[in-house]
């Protein structure tokens, strides 16, 4: 039993290390520091350094652009990845659906989609959750009826993240509603320049527009278009909502999160913008967080020794979501606290140019609310504590 | 990387989880409760010849060469047990600070004899009115030409009533120092007392005791740095012991759950108290990564060491003192009468945040170090 990383690893991390101090833009390391929203185009030009390397989707199969990476070393690309201030890539195009695709897709779905999802050619939405269906799912009600060598779709989808860029959709529909719920559902691939699409952006509480509704009146999809099987979407779904045990907890963010909140102890301390007391108790709280941390890093690292079959503990893995996200969350309510009255300003919409001195005050309250949609999205820590409670406590 | 036991650790795994299950049952473990001395000699005479006292101790001194692992091994299955014997008191903290300071001759003396079963020892360390952790103590320590002369009062005592021999702490003028003192010994008063978790512990008088030269453990003046070492030790042994506590309890608590009907249904159906057992859960996997972490720190320079086994103390503090709550919670009424487990368990895990520095304690230990130190987790 031991918990250091072999000479192998030690060496990848240095490569990793070294690729992300020569290849990971200034503009975008600041962007990341001061927490500030990325543009499509950050997202997209990262990425593409990314693909160029080979590494932009190192969890897909080797043969589609994946890496033969061991469960430590993904461990190790992300952590890394995260302590250097890099932007993750589109989820939607890298953890979702090249996955779906590279596994169940026909040849000409992979030889169409996967080179130009891994390059953001295409940007990906995901059609999920619908206004009668969040954490219900599988009583979506979108509607896919069959004509000819096409379906005709009609209903509607919403929290909808970053449709307004989407180029594409992967979608849950219904083909059928006279079995079970999760029966009768279809996975399709839906060209958001479809005729019949209406994308209407949706305000959130930390002044963005990255959630969207998403209407389709008579939108015309072929039928090339559907992963696997008609009415076997769920299964499909399921799959995705699986994936990525080893980054699933954000270890590496949380980590450079709570780096930057010690910085920021330290300087307002120094600053006198703390009284003794205030100082004191933020300490506290810091040394309380880096404890749960500590041990939801080990956590992690017994999922992936488990994965790769070094011991460890599959069955832990239920618990990394739930926890990793109150601990982001916990971050950002330090911040936010620290900002004090100082935060109430809102950012500029753009604030391009030379970093604010203090950029993480006006950052700490947009962020705050923002990290309240983590332990929501992809099935909230409720339903989380729902499915381990049936499937691991079997009660 | 890799979190596999050995097969040897395997082994020894095996061997205590089976004599948990077949020699030491709840049943049996509330009747030696009962008995005199409150636990019971026939499981100290199994766990000797199940090799677990001379464990920790070097092969050369007469032990079997365990570390860090082995030990968390074996405290996590006694801890399922609920054990009451003399473990801790005996072979972690008394043995441990005869591993890391005595002379030859005196281990040669005590290590055959402790891995027999033989020798009972305590460390008789906390005293009234001090503080309620640190290497110090009021206790004094004069030098004599023919050796030395102990005056001072002691609590807290874990197995202090059986002990043949105390490690006690005093103050000499080379600073805090340890002695090897025997029990029978003229003006060495011992008075019993029950712990609330099940555990004996005592008060020790000490009136004016003289004591030989080979009395001193280690050097004059040695004794706080020697502490500080058993103590990390019996922190990561202590927070695998209550790892193994926190996760029968869950186990037992999710059992009763499903058998459990109320409202004509399992009350596991109820999602207040699904959720509660996952968050239960939570906190039994937190702090089985700290108690991996805290075993293979022990091998660790101090710094790390140190606050590597602070963190996982604070862990099992906090999430101890949930599970022990929530487990009387769910089990209603039953959950608080004397004759079920789980309110035992609570109380053992209540005590073990009490001992040897609280998560609070532990917690000032890492706002004082402004966080845990990166590199090295660890290694065995």
């Amino acid at each position: 039993m031991n918990l250091d990383f072999t000479d192998e690893e030690l060496a990848f991390r240095d490569e990793v290390r070294a690729f992300l101090a020569q290849s990971l833009p200034d503009d975008l390391r600041r962007k990341m520091i001061d927490r500030r929203h990325l543009e499509k185009d950050d997202i997209v030009r990262w990425q593409r350094i990314l693909n160029a390397r080979g590494w932009a989707t190192p969890n897909w199969p080797v043969e589609h652009g994946g890496q033969p990476w061991s469960p430590a070393q993904r461990y190790i690309f992300q952590e890394e990845m995260a302590l250097a201030h890099a932007p993750e890539g589109s989820p939607f195009n890298v953890n979702m659906i090249g996955p779906i695709i590279a596994k169940f897709g026909t040849d000409a779905q992979k030889a169409r989609f996967l080179a130009r999802i891994a390059n953001i050619d295409d940007w990906w939405c995901q059609g999920f959750s619908e206004p009668g269906a969040g954490s219900d799912l599988a009583s979506l009600k979108t509607r896919a009826d069959r004509d000819g060598d096409e379906y005709v779709i009609n209903g509607q989808k919403i929290w909808t993240t970053q449709a307004q860029h989407a180029d594409w959709m992967f979608a849950l529909v219904r083909t059928d509603s006279s079995g079970r719920k999760q029966q009768g559902i279809t996975f399709l691939l839906i060209d958001m320049n479809t005729p019949g699409i209406t994308v209407r952006p949706i305000e959130t509480i930390d002044g963005g527009h990255d959630a969207n509704e998403v209407f389709f009146d008579d939108v015309r999809v072929p039928v090339e278009n559907r992963i696997g099987e008609e009415g076997r979407g769920w299964d499909y779904a399921k799959h995705l909502l699986g994936n990525e045990r080893s980054g699933i907890a954000r270890i590496g963010l949380s980590k450079e999160r709570l780096a930057q909140l010690r910085r920021l102890e330290v300087e307002l301390s120094a600053d006198g913008r703390l009284t003794a007391g205030e100082r004191d108790r933020l300490r506290r709280k810091l040394a309380e967080v880096e404890v749960e941390l500590r041990a939801l890093e080990l956590t992690q690292l017994r999922v992936v020794a488990a994965d790769a079959g070094e011991g460890g503990a599959g069955a832990a893995a239920s618990i990394l979501k739930i926890k990793g996200t109150e601990l982001q969350q916990r971050m950002t309510e330090l911040a936010i606290e620290l900002a004090g009255p100082a935060g109430l300003a809102m950012p500029e919409e753009e604030e391009s140019g030379a970093a604010l001195e203090d950029g993480w005050i006006a950052a700490a309250a947009p962020f705050y609310f923002s990290m309240r949609k983590v332990s929501i999205f992809g099935g909230s820590n409720e339903i989380q504590k729902n499915i381990i409670a049936k499937a691991q406590l079997g009660l | 990387m890799d979190f596999e036991y050995s097969d040897e650790q395997r082994l020894l795994r095996e061997s205590v989880a089976r004599f948990i299950t077949d020699r030491y049952d709840f049943e049996g473990r509330l009747r030696a409760m009962q008995a005199p001395e409150g636990w019971s000699r026939d499981a100290w005479s199994d766990m000797a010849d199940l090799g677990l006292l001379g464990l920790p101790f070097s092969e050369e001194d007469g032990g079997f060469g365990g570390g860090g692992v082995e030990t968390m091994i074996v405290m996590e299955e006694l801890g399922r047990g609920l054990v009451l014997e003399p473990y801790l008191s005996t072979v972690v903290l008394a043995g441990g600070a005869i591993r890391h300071a005595a002379s030859a001759g005196q281990k040669q003396a005590r290590i055959p004899r402790i891995a027999a079963g033989e020798l009972l020892m305590a460390l008789a360390h906390q005293e009234p009115g001090g503080l309620r952790h640190g290497p110090d103590a009021g206790s004094s320590a004069e030098r004599r030409s023919d050796g030395w002369v102990l005056t001072g009062r002691k609590i807290a005592v874990l197995h202090g009533a059986t002990a043949e021999e105390f490690v006690v702490s005093a103050r000499t003028n080379a600073g805090l120092s340890l002695f090897l003192v025997s029990a029978s010994a003229p003006g060495v008063r011992v008075i019993p007392q029950r712990g609330y978790d099940g555990i004996p512990v005592a008060e020790v008088v000490l009136d004016e005791v003289a004591t030989g030269n080979e009395s001193l453990l280690g050097e004059d003046g040695g004794g706080a740095a020697v502490l500080e070492r058993v103590f990390e030790e019996a922190n990561a042994a202590l927070t695998a012991e209550a790892v193994g506590i926190m996760a029968d309890t869950l186990d037992v608590t999710v059992d009763y759950l499903k058998t459990r009907q109320q409202f004509g249904v399992p009350i596991g159906s109820f999602q207040a108290l699904q959720h509660r057992c996952v968050d239960m859960l939570i906190q039994v996997e937190q702090s089985r990564s700290m108690a991996i972490l805290a075993a293979l720190s022990l091998s660790q320079p101090p710094a790390q060491r140190c606050l590597n086994i602070a963190a996982a103390k604070v862990q099992i503090g906090r999430g101890g003192r949930f599970v022990g709550q929530q487990a009387v919670q769910l089990h209603g009424a039953i959950g608080i009468t004397a004759e079920y487990k789980v309110g035992h368990a609570f109380k053992r895990l209540t005590a073990i945040d009490a001992l040897f520095g609280d998560a609070d304690h532990h917690l000032d230990q890492l706002v004082a170090a402004g966080g845990i130190p990166p590199g090295n987790r660890g290694s065995n």
